[in-house]
């Protein structure tokens, strides 16, 4: 029967996708993405090696980068179904795509406003 | 007859009912949901910041707001303290997943020891951030209070704009507080699923499903803070 509950299709099999050394390695891709973040904040930016402009670029790369490490395996959407994956992940990116759309709005008024 | 067997097969595909099409537990798709409601409203806030911020022609640099260890030294280490906190929370995350990953073998010692782990990383959490306040408070930050005209000038590299160093300050404190109610309410979550761990209720009903619908929160929590950090101490 289908009624055969979620529990136990959640007990074998689904979840061989995160091993220990797994969780530890991508614990060690966050802290590299953290450590690359601080070598342009201190170090690239400050000694004129990157603008401000494009440090802040690569800064929202690298948390978007972040972000999809700790969505995909420590919240384990990765290992999920494709439906609910996606459900999830279009609802993200169009948040992201209205984080932008704000940006320019307000980079238009910087342009058309008194000086304050 | 055949009517009915029909309708019977009908119910087996994934969309038609009778069984969950994303195969994924109750408890743990209504955490996803509001998780993404958490999310527009992390997003309105962050949004707001953004084309405020945008839209000023100068703002506090952050490697001059936030550039003391409180306790340790009072100026001269731009981000150190918040690298600090970043990686605290980062490590309660991991320590979270190694508790969810020791559910699945149904240890319950195992469980237990990363549970505590978890929440002594959020308590670690929260108290640098009290600190951080308190420094700032001494600064003469606040909600509607910014320091002097002599402090602002060496927080700003550009020309000083009290308009843009409120809209900071009054960010700062509400996006950050609002960030930290939720790693409380995190901590006081995990409290509450560490003592039912102790007692041996997920042992009885055999599964630590309970375990990773908190690691999702958590989790989250990790994840607004990456964008925090990113948005208030970087760019």
């Amino acid at each position: 029967m289908s009624e055969h509950s979620h529990t136990d299709e959640h007990a074998h099999g689904e979840h061989a996708g995160l091993s220990k050394k797994k969780i530890w390695e991508v614990f060690g891709i966050l802290l590299l993405i953290t450590v690359i973040e601080f070598i342009i904040a201190l170090w690239a930016i400050p000694g004129k090696h990157m603008s401000q402009h494009i440090g802040n670029y690569v800064y929202i790369a690298l948390t978007l980068l972040k972000a999809f490490y700790i969505v995909a395996y420590f919240m384990h959407l990765k290992f999920e179904k494709v439906g609910l994956q996606v459900v999830l992940s279009v609802s993200f990116i169009f948040i992201f795509y209205f984080i932008v759309l704000m940006l320019i709005e307000g980079g238009y008024l910087h342009l058309h406003m008194p000086l304050v | 007859m055949s009517s009915l067997s029909q309708l019977d097969q009908v119910k087996t595909t994934p969309w038609s009912g009778g069984r969950s099409p994303w195969s994924v537990e109750y408890g743990k798709l209504m955490m996803w949901f509001f998780l993404l409601s958490d999310a527009f409203t992390f997003s309105s806030l962050l949004i707001y910041y953004g084309a405020q911020r945008f839209s000023k022609f100068t703002w506090p640099d952050p490697d001059l707001v936030f550039q003391s260890v409180p306790g340790l030294l009072d100026k001269g280490a731009p981000l150190v303290f918040v690298g600090i906190m970043t990686f605290i929370l980062i490590m309660s995350s991991v320590t979270m997943v190694l508790a969810v990953e020791a559910g699945h073998r149904r240890s319950k010692k195992e469980v237990i020891w990363w549970m505590v782990a978890t929440i002594i990383g959020g308590f670690m959490f929260l108290g640098c951030q009290a600190l951080e306040w308190t420094h700032l408070f001494h600064e003469g930050f606040g909600w509607g209070k910014i320091p002097n005209h002599e402090t602002l000038k060496e927080l700003f590299t550009g020309e000083v704009s009290t308009v843009s160093a409120q809209q900071f300050s009054n960010l700062f404190f509400t996006i950050t507080g609002f960030h930290g109610f939720h790693v409380f309410s995190g901590v006081i979550i995990n409290i509450i699923i560490l003592i039912m761990t102790i007692n041996g209720t997920f042992e009885k009903r055999g599964h630590y499903l309970m375990v990773e619908k908190v690691g999702l929160y958590w989790h989250f929590v990790d994840l607004v803070w990456v964008f925090v950090f990113t948005f208030f101490y970087l760019v």
